[in-house]
């Protein structure tokens, strides 16, 4: 069929924004989870689950989405992503599913709370580092034939891997400890204070392994970047930048501009990854245009982004403001 | 033994969709049901509406949650076991489960969020408003799911190149041949469940004397319901069954039992189906019942499972089992339905002690009818994943071996189980709390909890209170 246009690469650019907005979304209250064994004792934990109990589950909703917009514009992707990461993607949920309903029942418990305090911990960081081991394993590449998946249960777990899913818990941990240093005051804001510079070290440490290693996995990667100067080295000069704003706006003390700055070491670190791997969808030997869904499939559903996204925008926005106001910090005995 | 990664994989799929069905089954008549009475409460401004709607909304919010963490689940599973079937049919499939996420999962959350926690800051008329918004996603949700399924059992619309199906035509795709009858058998089923929920919770509250006029006015409107909608399930059934006949014969030779295809065939109330002698055993029937039900002629032809080769025949004897479960339930409905007819003729439907017990019993019923009858679709389509068109063995994923599907298996039941356990466990709190403590003020800081579907419930997780 002949394309009027170039929509695979439309949907490439919704899928990559989609996927961003996600980890930028329910990073940082995965982060709330990750940080929770740590919280000196259940007043911070209150607070912490507060501060994101009322946006989380819309942010699922947007994986529920992810998952099957990708099944419709890039069907090749869920089709060996999944069973590649078949164990990894069966953790990921159970995560989800533990830190979802820990959310609903550690409000109502009383002797059973500490149960809940390790599901939702437990769940939180199970379904962080099974996210990063899915970067992991996108960066390594799939052993295919044909157009499916033939390797085995457990190729993806490499310590490569490993390093990618202990990365995005670290700065899952991040994003949730200056998202908690915006919403929080008194002593869970010189908490999380004190806990930030530690982590962003941590993630730089483990960036920094991981932007090392990577050429190596990947030829492709190498030959990207160290094939003489490219515009792409922008985007690691501008991470670096980030992590120094967050670095001095915790020194300042300063409220919102940790979380923000943290938001775009996040997004050019992605945007690197993305400069990477590009046109690669399924690597090592499919493209986006590979992987694409048809012409047409992809045009039926864009329609329908086009005219329902909006409606969907507008009354999330609505209800949001009939539920304004600074949600209160107290506990709920 | 050697583990058979598609037999696994189907018990997986079976286990996992089972557990997710109860749930949507039930909001979906429930929400409607909680619309009606914001309704009722907003036209006639009686305080008993809004008492009976501020009890079932908590009743709704549990049951909600359940159903969207088990569902999420749900959207990846064509992936991990069934990556052949997801790949092959994406062009289809990926844009109507994307549709369903953008035009009703959205819509039901953000409204959800008003229905539970928005009474006190907007108006009534934009609460009533909040509750059809949530009705009508659940039924938005259920097209969509169903035109899918439906696609599976009747498939039309599509054209196979290079191993993927492209739609032809959307509106063949969408709109195929079963799809009329499964979507107005599904959205009866989910009225009935709500119905007869309804219904045996009222009984038990007022078998206990609590808030008796209230509880009297919710038992009268799901009679009312149970009074229409059972008789009509079971003449929307019939059709469903016909369609099924004509497009499906080996599903209905399963449902049957029917080996040989032949004329004056008699329904078999009982038997014990034997796939390897391909016979039945200890039969007993009614001569030439099946021929009249399926043909409306005594000596009408029934097609019989020697039409296909054994190994393309459905299991009989699951198939044959679970649309007889199915049917005793509907009948059982239809039975409880005609007595609280007589009984409100004689004035005294909220007063017989064993109608209302038996009313309690009966809240079970639309789940086993309900699992039943996906059972007999599902199983009765075998071999076929796409009727006529892909087999099970197709549509697995083909890297999966026996030992991971088994760990998922086993992972998926354990996790269901615990969160299940806890999710019955606290709605039995909530049921009994009861209306009282549902309309009982509540502590200032939970409402301040906006959006969170258990929070608009007020029991604690342990404990009396």
């Amino acid at each position: 069929m002949e394309q009027p246009f170039d929509l695979t690469l439309i949907w490439a650019g919704i899928i990559a924004f989609g996927v961003m907005m996600y980890v930028l979304m329910d990073g940082f209250d995965l982060g709330q989870g990750i940080l929770f064994p740590f919280a000196p004792d259940e007043h911070h934990r209150d607070v912490m689950m507060n501060s994101v109990a009322p946006v989380w589950d819309g942010n699922e909703t947007w994986l529920v989405l992810g998952g099957a917009g990708l099944l419709a514009a890039f069907p090749l992707v869920y089709a060996v992503f999944l069973p590649a990461l078949y164990i990894g993607v069966f953790l990921l949920l159970a995560g989800l599913i533990f830190r979802g309903v820990a959310f609903e029942f550690r409000f109502k418990a009383k002797t059973s709370k500490y149960l809940w305090n390790w599901a939702f911990a437990g769940g939180s960081t199970v379904a962080a580092f099974a996210q990063g081991a899915v970067v992991g394993a996108y960066i390594q590449g799939f052993k295919t034939e044909n157009f499916r998946y033939v390797g085995g249960a457990l190729d993806w777990l490499t310590p490569f891997t490993v390093i990618t899913g202990l990365g995005l818990v670290a700065g899952y941990a991040l994003l949730g400890a200056t998202w908690l240093i915006m919403k929080s005051e008194g002593s869970v804001q010189q908490w999380a204070y004190k806990l930030a510079p530690r982590l962003l070290l941590m993630v730089l440490v483990v960036f920094a392994v991981i932007s090392v290693y990577t050429p190596f996995v990947d030829p492709l990667v190498k030959e990207r970047w160290f094939s003489g100067f490219s515009a792409i080295w922008i985007l690691p000069l501008l991470a670096l930048y980030c992590a120094y704003i967050v670095f001095s706006s915790l020194r300042k003390q300063q409220e919102g501009m940790p979380f923000v700055a943290t938001m775009g070491l996040f997004l050019f670190t992605y945007l690197g990854l993305l400069a990477s791997k590009w046109p690669y969808m399924v690597p090592p030997n499919y493209t986006l245009y590979d992987a694409a869904s048809a012409f047409e499939s992809q045009l039926f559903l864009l329609l329908g982004f086009l005219f329902v996204i909006p409606i969907v925008l507008t009354y999330t926005a609505w209800t949001y403001w009939v539920f304004r106001g600074k949600v209160k910090a107290g506990g709920y005995h | 033994m050697e583990l058979d990664p598609l037999v696994l994989s189907r018990i997986q799929f079976a286990f996992v969709v089972c557990f997710h069905a109860i749930f949507p089954v039930f909001t979906i008549g429930l929400a409607s049901f909680i619309a009606v009475l914001e309704a009722l409460s907003f036209k006639t401004g009686n305080p008993v509406w809004q008492k009976l709607s501020k009890f079932w909304i908590q009743v709704f919010a549990v049951v909600f949650g359940m159903g969207v963490v088990s569902g999420i689940v749900m959207s990846f599973q064509f992936g991990t076991n069934w990556s052949n079937f997801a790949y092959a049919t994406a062009n289809f499939l990926g844009p109507v489960l994307s549709y369903e996420v953008i035009t009703a999962f959205f819509l039901e959350a953000a409204f959800l969020g008003v229905l539970l926690f928005g009474r006190d800051k907007v108006p009534q008329g934009v609460h009533l408003f909040a509750a059809i918004m949530v009705a009508t996603g659940t039924f938005i949700s259920s097209f969509w799911i169903l035109s899918a399924n439906s696609l599976m059992q009747t498939p039309d619309g599509l054209e196979l190149r290079n191993g993927m199906y492209h739609v032809v035509s959307w509106a063949d795709a969408l709109f195929t041949a079963s799809f009329a009858y499964r979507f107005a058998h599904m959205a009866l089923a989910s009225f009935l469940t709500a119905a007869l929920v309804v219904a045996g919770v009222s009984a038990w509250f007022i078998l206990q004397k609590r808030e008796f006029e209230t509880n009297r006015k919710a038992l009268s409107i799901a009679l009312w319901m149970l009074l229409i909608l059972a008789p009509l399930q079971v003449f929307i059934g019939d059709l469903h069954g016909l369609n099924t006949l004509k497009h499906q014969p080996m599903k209905v030779a399963a449902m049957e039992g029917n080996w040989q295809t032949s004329n004056g065939v008699p329904l078999l109330l009982f038997a014990i189906p034997d796939q390897d002698a391909q016979t039945n055993h200890f039969e007993v029937k009614v001569p030439n019942m099946a021929s009249y039900v399926l043909t409306h002629d005594w000596n009408g032809e029934v097609p019989g499972l020697n039409e296909v080769a054994p190994e393309m025949q459905p299991p009989v004897f699951i198939v044959f089992w679970a649309f007889r479960v199915m049917v005793a339930m509907g009948l059982l409905m239809v039975l409880f339905s005609i007595w609280g007819l007589v009984l409100r003729v004689k004035g005294k439907y909220y007063q017989s002690t064993s109608f209302l017990q038996g009313l309690r019993l009966m809240s079970l019923s639309p789940f086993f009818a309900v699992l039943a009858g996906w059972v007999v679709t599902e199983t009765g389509r075998a071999p076929w994943l796409i009727y006529g068109q892909m087999t099970h063995a197709q549509g697995v994923t083909p890297s999966l071996t026996g030992g991971m599907a088994l760990f998922t298996l086993i992972g998926y039941i354990v996790v269901y189980a615990l969160v299940f356990s806890a999710g019955v466990y606290y709605l039995l709190k909530v049921f009994r709390g009861g209306i009282e403590k549902a309309n009982r003020p509540h502590e200032q800081d939970e409402v301040e909890r906006a959006k969170r579907p258990f929070s608009a419930a007020h029991a604690s997780l342990e404990g009396d209170n």
